[in-house]
């Protein structure tokens, strides 16, 4: 489904990733975790076509999407989830939830999202910038799931929540996979991680330092989270 | 009483082409973060073409209402290509030496063929008398104005928040690089959404040229007035600058009426409220603080 090699990408002089190849089968769910400033969100925008300063090869079925802008990466599947949860506050929730294109074969309906977030239908004509976090959370990724994206690129989705709300992103992402979805996660709670998650790449400096699979993680947990300065 | 209600019409008139002109200069610094200089050059551009619509070819006012802005908007467009998009990724400097360099360029050009005295513009015929409020009358032409601009701004409203398109320039305008990432080319709206200020900014011109005098300086009178309106209601705020238009009419037209005995302030009282404004709520009325890219 997706293909890195060899991605280096820069901030002015400042190298962020270096060498960077990875690759991502379709219907898997795939964390990038590592601490802050090792480059997890640059990848993600680089897949996106958002960073400018990049070097390397970014494929998408096969396909070649290095030199193409962002909105037509975004036709060819990809959802993105930005880590502000990229909520628009001059438009209502529906309207933020309808902006995008379909994308995919298998859009979620504007029923189908308003029968999954009941908190959402109350508050559609609201700002989507009155919601909660959490509310805003669900809303980026309903956004992606009404798309019909097949390959979601989360920003650290978990971020800020409450427990009971990362349960839920977790049920999400979940369901997602059942129905296809191919998922790249930047993710700190390496507990959520191991429980939506098929692997894990460690990312440290730039480049990846290790790939991992779940009951690896789960086996050195208490070093990773050290690491990491959790 | 009836003086009153005389000096606030005539402000709300006088707002009514403040709210058109920073209609168009909130749309475009909306959605292309570049504040057009120029504005004030196609509002004159509109006055005269109207004049020399009708001058030299006898066509009538109600067809130059239509021609001018339509024609201007498609000169705003073919401008924007050929110059304005490369200020997106220069210094905001370059911004204001392009579009003033333009309007001198614009006004310049008209002033070598028809110099700079005023040009007359009959009202057109249907629109000539006044209309009778019972207390006080009114010219019918202003009269239309006021209705027109409204309507105009009302339609722009709608636009802007119940179509499509108008969600997508609200998009662009608020986060043009998330909404690109949600597959919405935004490029292509920048060039129409360009020429559409700009053809308000005609049509302005047009409605201005049977009252007031058509000269090739008009525009640059009237536009810092419009700058400060656009600053006060909210740089980019499409509802701030329309609301900001209108209460800055009526703000002169008192101040005239009322503080004529102190020139000083009636002169810059459009000012004075710009800097009371500012110091208050330093993104204007309306306006949000910009959100980090």
């Amino acid at each position: 489904m997706l293909r890195i090699e060899n991605l280096s990408a820069w901030y002015g002089e400042a190298q962020v990733l270096r060498e960077v190849s990875l690759e991502v089968q379709a219907g898997e769910v795939v964390t990038l975790v590592g601490r802050n400033g090792a480059g997890k969100s640059t990848l993600l925008r680089c897949v996106m076509g958002l960073h400018a300063g990049q070097r390397g090869t970014v494929e998408l079925d096969g396909r070649d999407v290095g030199r193409l802008p962002a909105h037509r990466r975004a036709r060819l599947g990809l959802g993105w989830v930005p880590d502000d949860r990229g909520s628009y506050a001059t438009l209502t929730v529906t309207e933020n939830l309808t902006l995008p294109p379909t994308v995919g074969p298998d859009p979620w309906s504007l029923e189908r999202v308003y029968e999954a977030f009941p908190a959402l239908y109350e508050r559609r004509d609201s700002a989507a910038t009155m919601l909660s976090g959490g509310e805003q959370q669900m809303l980026a990724l309903a956004r992606v799931l009404r798309m019909g994206a097949r390959l979601l690129l989360c920003d650290e989705p978990t971020e800020g929540l409450s427990p009971l709300l990362v349960q839920q992103v977790g049920d999400l992402l979940r369901e997602a996979k059942r129905h296809g979805v191919t998922v790249l996660l930047v993710e700190q709670n390496l507990h959520f991680a191991t429980g939506v998650a098929d692997r894990h790449y460690l990312l440290a400096e730039g480049r990846i330092a290790e790939a991992m699979d779940n009951s690896e993680v789960r086996s050195r947990e208490r070093e990773l989270l050290s690491y990491l300065g959790i | 009483m009836t003086g009153f209600l005389q000096n606030t019409f005539n402000g709300l008139v006088s707002g009514a082409f403040y709210a058109l002109l920073a209609l168009g200069l909130a749309v475009i610094f909306g959605m292309l973060r570049v504040v057009n200089f120029a504005h004030g050059a196609f509002y004159m551009l509109g006055a005269f073409g109207a004049y020399v619509l009708l001058s030299e070819a006898g066509v009538p006012f109600w067809a130059a209402l239509a021609i001018m802005p339509v024609g201007l908007g498609l000169l705003g467009m073919a401008l924007e290509r050929a110059f304005i998009h490369r200020l997106t990724r220069l210094d905001p400097l370059y911004n204001f030496l392009l579009t003033f360099g333009l309007t001198l360029i614009l006004q310049d050009l008209v002033k070598l063929r028809y110099g700079v005295q005023s040009s007359p513009y009959a009202t057109p015929s249907a629109l000539s008398g006044s209309v009778d409020f019972g207390i006080f009358d009114f010219p019918t032409y202003r009269v239309f104005i006021l209705g027109f601009a409204v309507a105009v701004c009302v339609g722009v409203w709608w636009v802007l928040t119940r179509t499509r398109i108008g969600m997508v320039v609200r998009a662009s305008t608020e986060r043009p690089e998330l909404t690109r990432a949600f597959g919405i080319n935004v490029g292509r709206w920048v060039t129409p959404v360009f020429g559409f200020g700009i053809g308000l900014a005609g049509l302005a011109g047009v409605l201005a040229a049977p009252m007031r005098a058509v000269n090739p300086l008009m525009g640059a009178d009237l536009i810092i007035v419009v700058f400060a309106v656009v600053v006060i209601g909210g740089l980019g705020s499409i509802f701030g600058s329309v609301a900001a238009g209108f209460g800055i009419g009526l703000v002169q037209a008192w101040g005239e009426a009322y503080l004529s005995q102190f020139p000083i302030v009636s002169q810059t009282i459009v000012f004075i409220v710009m800097a009371v404004v500012l110091l208050w709520r330093p993104a204007g009325l309306f306006g949000r603080e910009e959100a980090p890219a």
